[in-house]
């Protein structure tokens, strides 16, 4: 899908409980990615003041919440597990909307703290989005990577929460498109007009 | 009561459950530790049996059970700080009564028994008035923290043995759903400081912690618990504002005791 308004509008057909994956396009890879995001947390979510819970292991959440800001996404909509921070030395600014994660091989005390936020956020349909896959599979081996999924998305599924996994199509090693296979309900492709959003 | 009735409920019927109010826990022991059972919680320092023993009764008094705090290791000032750390710890537990906090060396010390090693008449004396606040406090749950610190002070094995009968004993008669903590180092390979505790208990939860490529899980397992069938698969603890919650532990990765 190459338009933010088509990505919203799938994510909004997709009953509350779905597992997707966005793969994204190298090329223009940060033109891919807004329109990601924006389409997943403006659009793709379907209540006016529902919450999305952002798992980021592949950049600290202070660099993603610094582009939500851009795109005038209200601070008490987004709430972050950061995974990836403290790996990378980066204590310097830590946000009030994000609960920090001493490594991204800590899988279990992922699932735990997206557990504590969907408490601390009760949503009728809400929406987590992991970033990404690629960036998890760097860290884990296949088969723990395969079980914390496998664990994971049931348990959101049953929660009635809208799962969006991130990956990047062409850099997708063998495993991370058998997990997506495995896992998700339907994958699409992500590739912007060229020109941008 | 009837003739040859001991007050436990027939064979076939479920026993009362006394919820831990910690969700995943419940979920294990399908909805709670039988009412009236003597648990241990062991495990090596920092692995969260404290925190979990305070969150048991913070809910056991939202429900309006009487709770009992019985803390050797920790002034009860500091107990009362760490409670805050959850979202659902109110003051007006304590104020009300509800939430009865105990500082046994105070105690120790208006008994006469501030010395190293308690006689037999000494741990006499100790669970007697022990059996007086359980009486006077009409508690329902009640934490002993830790039984370790006042094991160290009896010296013989057998005197551990026939101190933990009487206490289960004591708890049982006042129908007390308990935890005793006991404090064992990494990798002990018992539950307790003499090893003839866990033998006594109705249950036992062991919290330690999990090491993948270096970076440590806590986690929790079920042992044992006498009155319910229970999962004794291990699972990673997390502890939040909103009180423990519980994943399983995966598999699928190295991992070693630690």
């Amino acid at each position: 899908m190459s338009r933010e308004s088509d990505l919203g509008d799938r994510l909004r057909e997709l009953s509350g409980g779905s597992a997707v994956a966005l793969k994204l396009a190298p090329e223009n890879y940060a033109d891919n990615y807004l329109l990601a995001l924006n389409a997943t947390i403006q659009g793709g979510n379907v209540e006016v003041d529902g919450h999305t819970i952002y798992v980021s292991v592949t950049n600290p959440a202070s660099l993603i919440w610094t582009i939500a800001q851009a795109l005038d996404v209200p601070a008490d909509r987004l709430s972050f597990v950061d995974a990836i921070s403290h790996i990378m030395m980066d204590f310097r600014n830590p946000l009030e909307n994000a609960s920090y994660i001493e490594s991204p091989r800590m899988l279990e005390n992922i699932m735990l703290r997206v557990e504590y936020l969907l408490k601390k956020h009760p949503s009728k349909r809400p929406v987590v989005i992991i970033d990404s896959v690629n960036a998890l599979a760097i860290h884990n081996p296949p088969a723990l990577l395969s079980e914390f999924f496998h664990i994971l998305l049931n348990n959101l599924k049953a929660r009635q929460v809208l799962t969006v996994l991130l990956a990047v199509s062409e850099e997708s090693a063998t495993f991370v498109d058998q997990i997506l296979a495995l896992t998700v309900d339907e994958t699409i492709e992500v590739r912007a007009d060229s020109g941008g959003m | 009561m009837a003739a040859g009735d001991s007050g436990a409920a027939p064979a076939g019927t479920a026993r009362d459950r006394c919820p831990t109010g910690i969700e995943a826990l419940d979920n294990i022991l399908e909805g709670g530790i039988p009412r009236g059972n003597t648990v241990l919680v062991a495990g090596s320092v920092g692995t969260g049996k404290t925190t979990l023993s305070l969150e048991f009764l913070i809910h056991g008094a939202e429900r309006g059970e009487r709770s009992l705090f019985l803390s050797v290791t920790e002034p009860t000032s500091k107990l009362i700080e760490n409670m805050r750390s959850f979202e659902f710890f109110r003051p007006e537990l304590i104020t009300s009564g509800k939430l009865l906090l105990v500082d046994i060396p105070v105690l120790y010390d208006k008994l006469g028994l501030d010395h190293e090693e308690m006689r037999p008449d000494e741990i006499q004396l100790f669970l007697q008035t022990l059996e007086g606040f359980l009486t006077e406090s009409k508690a329902e749950r009640v934490v002993l923290d830790s039984l370790t610190s006042f094991a160290y002070r009896i010296q013989r094995e057998e005197r551990v043995r026939d101190f933990m009968l009487k206490l289960s004993q004591i708890l049982a008669a006042h129908n007390c759903t308990t935890l005793l903590v006991s404090e064992i180092g990494p990798g002990a390979g018992r539950y307790s400081l003499r090893g003839v505790e866990e033998a006594i208990v109705d249950g036992l939860f062991l919290l330690g912690n999990a090491r993948r490529h270096g970076d440590i899980l806590r986690v929790l397992q079920v042992i044992k618990m006498r009155g319910t069938p229970h999962s004794r698969a291990q699972y990673v603890v997390e502890m939040t504002p909103i009180g423990l919650l519980l994943a399983p532990h995966l598999k699928g990765g190295l991992t070693e005791e630690g």
